[in-house]
Order: structure tokens, then C-alpha cells, then sequence
């Protein structure tokens, strides 16, 4: 079996690597927690692209149901093609759409799914799928068909904590919470991102970025993503290291809230006028 | 002994299920642990514990089980180095090798394991009794032996006690006695769905449009009708510090649980401090916050708005019924608190008055006076979940 390593572009805490390894052995879905921007969804894309299988994302909004993954019978257009004499209207099963968790268990290939923002959805959404995800299995009662996975698909969960999920839903679960990196790691994720950056940019980027993220009571906290954006940024813009402290250039794509903006702004403005 | 761990977790309060302990007896049998007590520590946690406000209770609980498990990846780092870069396996004779280890359990090998490390001061590769790698001794790696201590070999992590004992998650620790899932279902209850005069007409109708393809000779027809949605709109209002410092967190899980309920068609809070002024605060912390006119809030709001009042009304007597008898000593009301507890309910039918206090202490609680005082005025329920239930249920009634 081929192994999830941190690859040139994702890196992953040990204690990530783990988790992945252990929901692809017992074959149960991995739910990744964590701040924004820590890359939860990049991970479903790491794991594929490493494990070389194609991915499958299910994005879940506030009005996805359960039923949505699985299949969709369109009524209507059956109609449709029933009133132009359209060819093979008796035939339901050309009217049935899978949806993305049907894809994946369809697939030839073992697949990575993912499952991104679940806690978007309605309470129930969770356990809604409960079968389905345990048993990898559906029944289309319009077709009398099940459809079960060839290949148990990797399933990834992402959740930003906006609900609580059911505990019979995280109870079937493996768990993960990412960490905020810590500055080491943080340096290995910009340096696998930008390979070329000036060791003196990063390290006073690296500096400001975390005396906001610590110091100034930010209501929406800078991550990771954001790191990334305004070290593109600075570089692009060419930004001298050492003026970056007093200056912050481009503070815009670290904060995203106008009041936090000026708050961090103005008191670096303080500073140094005293 | 594991068994016991299982125990122990739940004993902790642990919400461990009978399913979850298979799975993770399950990932030993393969091997998933690493057979280290690192690679069991981080596969109990993401196998057992399912959320990030657990992880401390876990590592609690596992350095108090495991605290004094002697841990041989604390090794000299030179007899590591050697051992990291191992010699590939010789040639061995497997049946004189398993003959060799029949009878020795762990506690003996462990034995031997100290041991060797007090008399060997050299590199060994391929032998059969000192640790080594490529051999069939019981100690070492990348060898042969039925069973056996595996020393070195792979990176080095923080061994499993040490990540415990850093207990990284004692900020996530949630203790509570309400979910705030059950807050958030309670609040299902507040649902009045629309009637189906405003809005686009954009739902297709299934039924109707069979119906009306049929009567139309067969020749499809679509019928279209406005979505229904949640008409509910909810005025919070919370009481804040002084005596509501126990019950912050409470407090903070029913606002949390409000605001993540997205059916409200419109949602207010505003905080107050012991009892309702002419104005209310934006923010918790109300002495710097903006605060708004109370008088332009009620004019403004319509009577079809429900009303939770989030308070303990333990307060003295004179903040409800004097003129200038808020507690703040700089703010001067020229209407006592009463009369706007009064225009509250006058206005809003839809009005109840939520308590943290248990509800069996209402008359002996030093507030007593008080609370009996605002019962006159206002519906009270206990903040507890049957509380909330009752309340919400009272919301919904038509008067």
C-alpha cells in the first residue's frame, strides 16, 4: 500500500500522517477540524494527489441534503422527454443522476472523497448518511438497484465547528484537529509553497504575522492561507524586509475586517510616532 | 489492563462507546499503533476523543494510567545513530531462532534489555544477543525475532507521556452540562413558516403539476409556488456580569447556539446590566460598548417579535422600582426599571424571562425579592434544557 507522506507542496504534522494512515486502514471516514485556513480541504487534495486516485469534492451548503450525494431522479426532464416522444422514457435508470458520494463508490478505482464544510448543512445532514458512509452502500428504490462501492472510497470530512455534529455520526468517525502550526512548521509550509523567498523577508513576515495573530486582539485572526497571500504579495511588491514591521505593507490580505485593520494599523502608527 | 483503560477513560467522563473501543482494538490488531505507546497515545485519541474540547480530559487520563510506563526510546543518542542506520538482515535459521525465544514474554525481554544496554558499549549488527540491527537478538531493528523490543530505527517523536503531560488542549476544555447541540435543537421549535403571499413564485410543485399536465390533455405543465420560510424573528436580551459571572458559559452557549440557528428570519441581541434601562448595549461588555435606545427599540420592533430575557433578577429591590436605582452609579434612570420591563411586555406578547438559577431556589436565592418582583411581570423559566423547551414552546403559542 502506498503511503500519504507530506509532499512538495502540503506539509503535514506526523500526528496528520497518522490519522490518514489509520482511516485508510480501518476504512472509516477521517473528520478534519481546525481553524480556518489550515488547510483542512488542501489535505483531501494532498492525500490524492500523493495515493496518485482521482478526487471527488462534495461541497456542502446550508441547503444540500443528504439525498443530493447520493442520486437525483429528474422527474422533469422524464416528463419533458415523455411529451416529445424523447427515445427510452420507460427506462427510470437514465433519469437517475448519481450524486457525488454515488460517483464515488461507482468508481473503477478506489477514490479520495471529500466532503467539505459539513457542519454548512442542516443538523440532520449528518446522520442522515450514517448508512450510507458505514455500509458504503445505497439502495434506489425508483430502480430497484444498490449501489455499493467497489473500492471503499478514503472519505475526509471537513468541518469548521459552526454546528455540533451528532454523536452517533462522530462515533463512526476518526478524528483530527489541525493545530495552528507552530513557527517552525510554519516556515517549512511558506518555504514549500515559495522555494525562492529571501531568507530575511520570511523571517521578518514570519515575525509580524505572529505579533498580530498574538498581540493586537484581532477578532478574525490571520492563518495560514493568509500568510501565504501576503508573502506572495510582498514579494511581488518588493518590499524592503526591513521596513516591513513599522510599514505593513498590503495589511489588507492579513486582515480581513475593517476594525481590526485599523486597530492594528493605528497602533502600529502609535508606536511610532512615540 | 487495557480494558481497564476503557474504564477509566469513561470513569473520567470520557463519552467512550463500545463501538469506538472495537475499532481501536481493531487498529492494534493491525499494527496501526506502531507497537509504541506515542503510536497508542495518538491512536486512542483520534479513534476515542471527537472533539478538540476532550483532548485535554484525555491527556489527563492518560498520563495518569500510563504516567509511569518506562519508556525506551529515551536511549543514548549514539547507540541510536548506529542503530538508524541498520545493516540489511543476514542469512538466519528461523526455526533455531523461534526455538530460541520460545517461553520469553515481554517482561523478561525487558529484563535482558536493561541489561544488555548496562554492559554493551559497542556497535553490533547481525549478531544474535546484543542490540543490534540485522540480527535475530530480541532488541534492535530491520532483524529477525518472533518477539522482541524494537529499539531505534525509526524518527524519534516526543514519546506519548511527554505530549500528554504537555496538554496542549487545556484551552479547548468545554465543561458544561448542556450541549450546545441540545440548545441549538430546542430552538428548531421557534419556526413559523410563511404564508404564501409574498416572494417569488420559484418551487415547482410536483403534485400540482401532475395534476395540471393531466388536465391539460398530457402536454406537460409546470406549476410553480412561493417557498415557504421561517418568519420567526428573535429579540435576545442577556443580563451581564456582576452576578452573571457564574454563568457566562452558559450564557455564551445559548447565544452561540441562536446565532448558529440560520432559520431565524431576523435575529437581535443586546446585552443589560441586572435589569433593562433606556438603553442596551451592543456589546457583552456594555460599559464599552454602543449602546442603543431602548424606547426606539420597542417602537421599532414589531409586536410579532419574541422576546428572551437571559437573566438571574437577583438584584436589589430599588434597581426594579426607583427612579436612579440602577447599579451604575454614574448612569441616572428617570424610569424605574419596572415601568420598562412593563413596556417590554406591553408591547411583545411573545415574552419569557430565561433564569440560570435553578428554578427550585428562585425563593431562597439572595434575589429572591426580586425575581418574585419581575414573576409578576414576565414568564420565568430556568435555564436548563427542559426550561428553554417550555419557554420556547410558550414563544410559539398564539395569543
Amino acid at each position: 500500500m502506498k503511503e500519504f507522506v507530506s509532499s512538495d507542496s502540503y506539509i503535514a504534522s506526523e500526528e496528520l500522517l497518522r490519522s490518514v494512515e489509520v482511516a485508510r486502514a480501518l476504512g472509516k471516514p477521517l473528520l478534519i477540524k481546525g481553524e480556518p485556513g489550515t488547510g483542512k480541504t488542501m489535505l483531501a487534495q494532498a492525500v490524492a494527489d500523493e495515493l496518485g486516485m482521482e478526487l471527488i469534492i462534495w461541497n456542502v451548503k446550508s441547503t444540500t441534503k443528504a439525498q443530493d450525494g447520493l442520486y437525483v431522479y429528474d422527474t422533469v426532464a422524464r416528463l419533458y422527454d415523455s411529451q416529445f416522444g424523447g427515445e427510452g422514457v420507460s427506462d427510470i435508470a437514465k433519469y437517475i443522476k448519481l450524486g457525488k458520494l454515488g460517483e464515488a463508490f461507482r468508481a473503477e478505482e478506489q477514490v479520495v472523497l471529500l466532503i467539505d464544510e459539513i457542519d454548512k448543512a442542516d443538523l440532520e445532514f449528518p446522520n442522515d448518511l450514517l448508512w450510507e458512509l458505514d455500509r458504503m452502500e445505497f439502495y434506489i428504490p425508483e430502480t430497484k438497484e444498490t449501489v455499493k462501492a467497489k473500492h471503499r472510497p478514503i472519505v475526509i470530512i471537513t468541518s469548521n465547528a459552526e454546528k455540533e455534529l451528532p454523536d452517533a455520526f462522530l462515533r463512526r468517525c476518526i478524528f483530527h484537529y489541525i493545530q495552528f502550526p507552530d513557527k517552525e512548521m510554519m516556515e517549512r509550509i511558506v518555504r514549500a509553497h515559495y522555494p525562492r523567498i529571501d531568507d530575511e523577508l520570511l523571517a521578518q513576515a514570519m515575525e509580524a504575522f505572529y505579533i498580530i495573530r498574538e498581540n493586537y486582539g484581532v477578532q478574525k485572526k490571520p492563518s495560514t492561507s493568509e500568510l501565504l497571500d501576503w508573502v506572495q504579495a510582498l514579494e511581488i511588491g518588493g518590499v524592503d524586509p526591513k521596513k516591513l514591521k513599522e510599514a505593513l505593507p498590503f495589511a489588507g490580505v492579513l486582515l480581513k475586517k475593517t476594525e481590526d485593520l485599523n486597530k492594528v494599523v493605528s497602533s502600529i502608527q502609535k508606536r511610532r510616532s512615540w | 489492563m487495557f480494558t481497564e483503560f476503557f474504564y477509566y477513560l469513561r470513569a473520567c467522563g470520557l463519552k467512550v462507546s463500545l463501538n469506538e473501543w472495537m475499532s481501536l482494538l481493531e487498529a492494534m490488531r493491525l499494527g496501526l499503533h506502531d507497537s509504541s505507546l506515542t503510536g497508542f497515545y495518538y491512536l486512542a485519541r483520534m479513534l476515542l476523543v471527537k472533539s478538540e474540547s476532550d483532548f485535554d480530559r484525555f491527556d489527563r487520563a492518560f498520563l495518569e494510567f500510563f504516567g509511569d510506563v518506562k519508556s525506551y526510546e529515551e536511549l543514548p543518542q549514539e547507540l541510536l545513530d548506529w542503530l538508524n542506520s541498520p545493516f540489511e538482515p543476514r542469512d538466519y535459521d528461523k526455526e533455531e531462532v523461534d526455538r530460541r525465544f520460545a517461553g520469553l514474554d515481554l517482561a523478561a525481554i525487558r529484563q535482558m534489555l536493561e541489561e544488555r544496554l548496562r554492559e554493551q558499549h559497542e556497535r553490533h549488527d547481525g549478531g544474535s544477543k546484543w542490540v543490534g540491527t540485522g540480527g535475530t537478538s530480541p532488541f534492535g531493528n530491520s532483524g529477525y525475532a518472533p518477539t522482541g523490543v524494537r529499539v531505534g530505527g525509526q524518527s524519534r517523536h516526543r514519546n506519548a507521556v511527554q505530549v500528554a503531560a504537555a496538554r496542549q488542549f487545556q484551552e479547548f476544555r468545554r465543561d458544561t452540562t448542556l450541549d450546545i447541540r441540545q440548545f441549538q435543537m430546542a430552538f428548531r421549535r421557534l419556526r413559523r413558516l410563511s404564508s404564501r403571499t409574498e416572494g417569488p413564485k420559484d418551487e415547482l410543485q410536483l403534485d400540482e403539476t401532475i395534476r395540471a399536465t393531466c388536465e391539460n390533455a398530457g402536454h406537460l405543465k409546470l406549476e410553480f409556488d412561493r417557498p415557504r420560510t421561517n418568519e420567526v424573528r428573535l429579540l435576545l436580551l442577556f443580563d451581564t456580569g456582576g452576578s452573571m459571572w457564574p454563568y457566562t458559559q452558559l450564557c455564551s452557549q445559548l447565544f452561540r447556539a441562536a446565532h448558529q440557528s440560520n432559520h431565524f428570519k431576523e435575529l437581535r441581541t443586546y446585552y443589560f446590566h441586572n435589569c433593562p434601562y433606556e438603553t442596551l448595549y451592543e456589546n457583552e461588555r456594555y460599559w464599552s460598548g454602543e449602546g442603543i435606545s431602548t424606547d426606539r427599540l420597542i417602537r421599532e420592533l414589531s409586536p410579532q417579535w419574541k422576546v428572551i430575557f437571559v437573566g438571574d433578577g437577583a438584584m436589589a429591590i430599588s434597581e426594579l422600582l426607583d427612579k436612579g436605582g440602577c447599579v451604575d452609579y454614574y448612569h441616572y434612570n428617570d424610569k424605574p426599571g419596572i415601568e420598562w420591563i412593563q413596556r417590554f411586555t406591553a408591547k411583545f406578547p411573545h415574552l419569557v424571562w430565561l433564569n440560570p438559577i435553578p428554578e427550585s431556589s428562585w425563593p431562597y436565592t439572595h434575589g429572591r425579592s426580586s425575581i418574585r418582583l419581575l414573576r409578576r411581570e414576565v414568564e420565568m423559566f430556568p435555564l436548563s434544557l427542559d426550561g428553554l423547551d417550555a419557554a420556547l414552546k410558550k414563544l410559539m403559542v398564539n395569543r
